[in-house]
């Protein structure tokens, strides 16, 4: 075989040199109607993987009268966060997945993808932060629970802390000032977790707890692991929480990698990841509100009518009724995280979305790798998005974090995991 | 029947055995495209991808035979170099085909399905001259 390792290692080789892509951020069309290029398809897709380095001295950037600091380090990969009631944080620590390897290219980009994550086992498990005099230091940090299998989504209601896992929703009974869950989780339901080549399960809770919504991600890139396997896939569950019975609740969201629920309104809202390998600017990840019942296009077609075609057979009528989502963020920026803010953020964050981007591969000229600010007006985004918390990936090249979830705690703080540094950051305003 | 000249040189069994093999893959590998373009069932892209990385195998080990007997023959006898560029051509299209068939889904197609053709052509063609009059001593 060792001809075939040198082989991958050419496809390697040759997959890193390719080139592509443009001047960064400018290129990427963001905002409601964003003009979308022609598809590209290149014999091998360009690619930058992040080049990760420890932080060192050095922190996140963030704006002018706001500060950052390290709340949690050594986790194992802290992906989603919630404040409960009292201010104590629950972080989910996990890696999932378990997609054979069906093609030579499985293999080889497998192993080119790993260089830019962390190295640490999935933690598979729940941590508690608590800083009980509000210095700002959380000096407790203890597991919560653990034995889970790949906890991502998390939500609180009526006394309940729901975790999706990525094959089962689960909760566990939660009282005031609990540091330890009582005992294991009992389950709402089981949720779809056949190879989960997207296996986060992510999770919102409607305002009265009653309604569960969990988003589940496609089998595959753009149905190359075949139509059959995307059945229950690429869609959005809205789930009793007191019988567990699930429905569709809005379908052809290629992975919709985190949910909330806008305040007053009590809309869902969702940041999706769309498809890789149709060029650098294609196709935008997208923020947008989950209407009930709508199509968003995926495998067949992208922001409305654009017709994807590799995915075979087509179906026109499904393309037909593909409707557009309601903000591009750019193409490849993998928003992991969104949150909605609070006006105890400051002025210029009062009103808007934060959004956690987690960064790019599928692109030369790297996007993403850092936390912006989408503002609203009137309960809609309106104008460019703003930089929040940026360094992550160095003017040097070189990766130090990677930010997923994002949650708004309401004493006027912005928490970042970063499944990178295995660190959970906090962002506050100065006094 | 034609005598064969005295200084015909075939590959020997080891040699024979990769260069011949590539045949077999690589046909298999465009069967299996043709049978996805009908079907669109992804299960025979996958076969013809790991078909065509045998291909590649065989069909590497193969060139370098032949090139290091092409390299060490101190009188050049049939179509040596016919063969070592034959092979050759037919390994770097391979590899491009094996990028094609890395694409996603049906994006493979119909380019990888041609390529496949070619392929098969030229594996045919390099086996052919390669067993016939591809040695060299």
């Amino acid at each position: 075989m060792k001809t075939f390792h040198t082989l991958s290692l050419l496809s390697a080789a040759l997959l890193l040199s390719a080139c592509g892509g443009a001047e960064g951020d400018k290129t990427q069309a963001r905002g409601p109607d964003p003009k979308l290029p022609e598809q590209q398809s290149s014999l091998l897709p360009s690619m930058k993987i992040a080049e990760p380095t420890p932080w060192g001295e050095q922190k996140p950037k963030v704006p002018e009268g706001y500060s950052v600091t390290a709340i949690a380090t050594d986790l194992a990969i802290p992906r989603q966060t919630l404040v409960l009631p009292n201010g104590d944080i629950i972080v989910a620590e996990g890696r999932g997945g378990s997609a054979a390897k069906l093609k030579p290219k499985d293999v080889i980009a497998s192993l080119i993808k790993a260089e830019g994550n962390t190295k640490v086992k999935s933690g598979n498990r729940l941590t508690l932060l608590r800083d009980a005099d509000g210095d700002g230091t959380y000096e407790l940090k203890t597991v919560f629970a653990d034995n889970l299998n790949a906890p991502y989504g998390l939500a609180f209601a009526n006394g309940k802390l729901y975790v999706a896992n990525q094959d089962a929703l689960v909760s566990f009974d939660y009282a005031d000032g609990q540091t330890k869950a009582s005992g294991p989780p009992s389950k709402v339901t089981d949720l779809p977790a056949q190879i989960n080549h997207h296996w986060t399960k992510s999770l919102a809770v409607s305002d009265d707890g009653s309604q569960l919504y969990v988003g589940i991600g496609s089998n595959s890139n753009v149905t190359e692991r075949g139509m059959e396997v995307e059945i229950d896939r690429a869609m959005v569950w809205q789930i009793d929480a007191a019988t567990g019975a699930h429905k569709p609740y809005a379908t052809g969201l290629r992975n919709p990698t985190a949910l909330t629920i806008q305040p007053d309104s009590g809309k869902l809202w969702t940041v999706v990841n769309e498809r890789d390998e149709l060029g650098p600017d294609l196709v935008p990840d997208y923020l947008t509100s989950v209407q009930e019942g709508a199509f968003y296009g995926w495998p067949y077609s992208y922001w409305g009518q654009n017709v994807d075609p590799r995915a075979q057979p087509q179906n026109p009528a499904k393309v037909a009724a593909a409707i557009k989502p309601d903000y591009s963020l750019g193409s490849h920026v993998a928003a992991l995280g969104v949150d909605f803010s609070i006006p105890a953020m400051g002025e210029k964050f009062a009103d808007g979305v934060f959004v956690g981007e987690h960064g790019s591969w599928n692109r030369d000229n790297p996007v993403g790798y850092k936390v912006i600010f989408v503002p609203f007006s009137n309960g809609k985004p309106s104008g460019e998005p703003i930089d929040f918390a940026t360094g992550f990936r160095g003017d040097d090249g070189k990766t130090r974090g990677r930010p997923v979830g994002v949650t708004v705690d309401p004493k006027g703080a912005l928490i970042i995991a970063d499944d990178l540094a295995n660190t959970v950051w906090r962002v506050t305003r100065n006094k | 029947m034609t005598t064969l000249p005295a200084y015909r040189y075939t590959p020997g069994p080891l040699h024979a055995t990769l260069l011949a093999g590539t045949v077999p893959l690589f046909l298999g590998a465009l069967l299996s495209d043709i049978a996805y373009g009908q079907t669109y069932q992804i299960q025979w892209a996958n076969f013809a991808s790991w078909l065509i990385a045998g291909g590649l195998v065989f069909a590497g080990f193969a060139f370098l035979f032949a090139l290091v007997n092409l390299l060490r023959a101190e009188r050049k006898a049939g179509q040596p170099t016919l063969y070592v560029l034959l092979l050759l051509a037919t390994w770097v299209l391979g590899l491009v085909n094996a990028f094609q068939h890395a694409k996603d889904a049906y994006a493979m197609m119909p380019a990888g399905l041609v390529l496949s053709a070619i392929v098969l052509v030229l594996a045919l063609a390099s086996t052919w001259t390669g067993l016939r009059s591809g040695g060299a001593q």
